[in-house]
């Protein structure tokens, strides 16, 4: 749900076919749902962190979207509806994967005022798109992700990967915008920090560099 | 005003997302000007930003959503299934 796609599913009118939908013409439930099938998946896939069960998820989460689309009153955006329905959808398949112990996303993280600081590097800036190609820096990235408190994971993927702007993200998560804010900082200094050490390989050797950090 | 390091960290997300004023933007920009610390730190932060926004990174699995849609056309197929307006 890039916002440029988020711009043409409203020149669709989502809320025309939603009455459709409801009308009896059922298969224009397939039309309704096709920009939003990578949303859906990646925001199960958030909470679930396994291929199988993210699909499995999502696929629920588009069934019980479907059979409770009269539900719908259309104070959000159906694609804020729809990301919140997946949500929930993930959070059960968890908790029925037994591990909601592990990682509660309704549990304060530990150390939340903690203030975090980005990790110094010269590099990336120098080789930006050799650095983007590179598979290993991808994978990495998948890895920092899914290794980030479960907070932060889901802030990220609503706003970074879903592209979901901070009013849609505060309404999903039933949090204020302020906190989206702070989290999504949070969030992605976390994943600078972790990256660092996937750029560093080939950063110069500048004698002295580090001796000047300003928090050395 | 003259911002030191660490404020600029503090600022570094909404200034990526433009959403700090148009005099803080400027006293950032004057920092970076001068600070290539700071200003590798929000380069790699924009690069993250960019990779996770591509959409090779995060893949859907494939055949997801032929699957997907499969499913939905048996449930949509099932008149018990039709949706309630309540």
């Amino acid at each position: 749900m890039k916002s440029g796609e988020a711009t043409a599913a409203e020149a669709r009118d989502e809320a025309g076919l939603i009455a459709r939908i409801l009308a009896g013409e059922k298969e224009l439930f397939h039309e309704l749902i096709r920009p939003y099938e990578r949303m859906v998946y990646m925001t199960v896939f958030a909470i679930v962190r396994n291929e199988t069960d993210a699909e499995d998820g999502a696929q629920d989460a588009m069934v019980n979207a479907y059979r409770h689309l009269g539900k719908f009153r259309g104070e959000s955006k159906f694609s804020t509806w729809l990301a919140t329905s997946a949500m929930n959808e993930g959070r059960q398949k968890l908790r029925k994967l037994k591990r909601a112990k592990e990682d509660s996303l309704d549990e304060p993280v530990q150390g939340e005022e903690q203030e975090i600081t980005p990790a110094p590097l010269t590099d990336w800036r120098e080789i930006p798109l050799e650095a983007l190609e590179r598979k290993e820096l991808r994978e990495a990235l998948r890895g920092a992700v899914a290794e980030l408190p479960g907070i932060y994971r889901q802030i990220f993927t609503f706003r970074d990967l879903d592209g979901m702007n901070v009013a849609e993200t505060a309404v999903a998560l039933g949090i204020n915008e302020n906190m989206v804010k702070v989290r999504l900082h949070r969030a992605r200094m976390m994943l600078q920090k972790r990256l660092v050490p996937f750029l560093k390989t080939t950063a110069p050797a500048r004698k002295g560099f580090w001796g000047r950090m300003p928090w050395s | 005003m003259e911002l030191n390091c660490k404020h600029v960290w503090a600022h570094i997300s909404d200034y990526i997302d433009d959403t700090v004023t148009a005099e803080l933007r400027a006293d950032i920009e004057r920092h970076l000007e001068h600070c290539e610390i700071c200003s590798a730190i929000l380069d790699s932060t924009r690069n993250i930003l960019v990779l996770t926004a591509d959409d090779r990174t995060f893949e859907l699995p494939v055949g997801f959503s032929k699957r997907l849609h499969e499913r939905l056309a048996l449930v949509l197929a099932d008149e018990a299934d039709a949706p309630t307006l309540k």
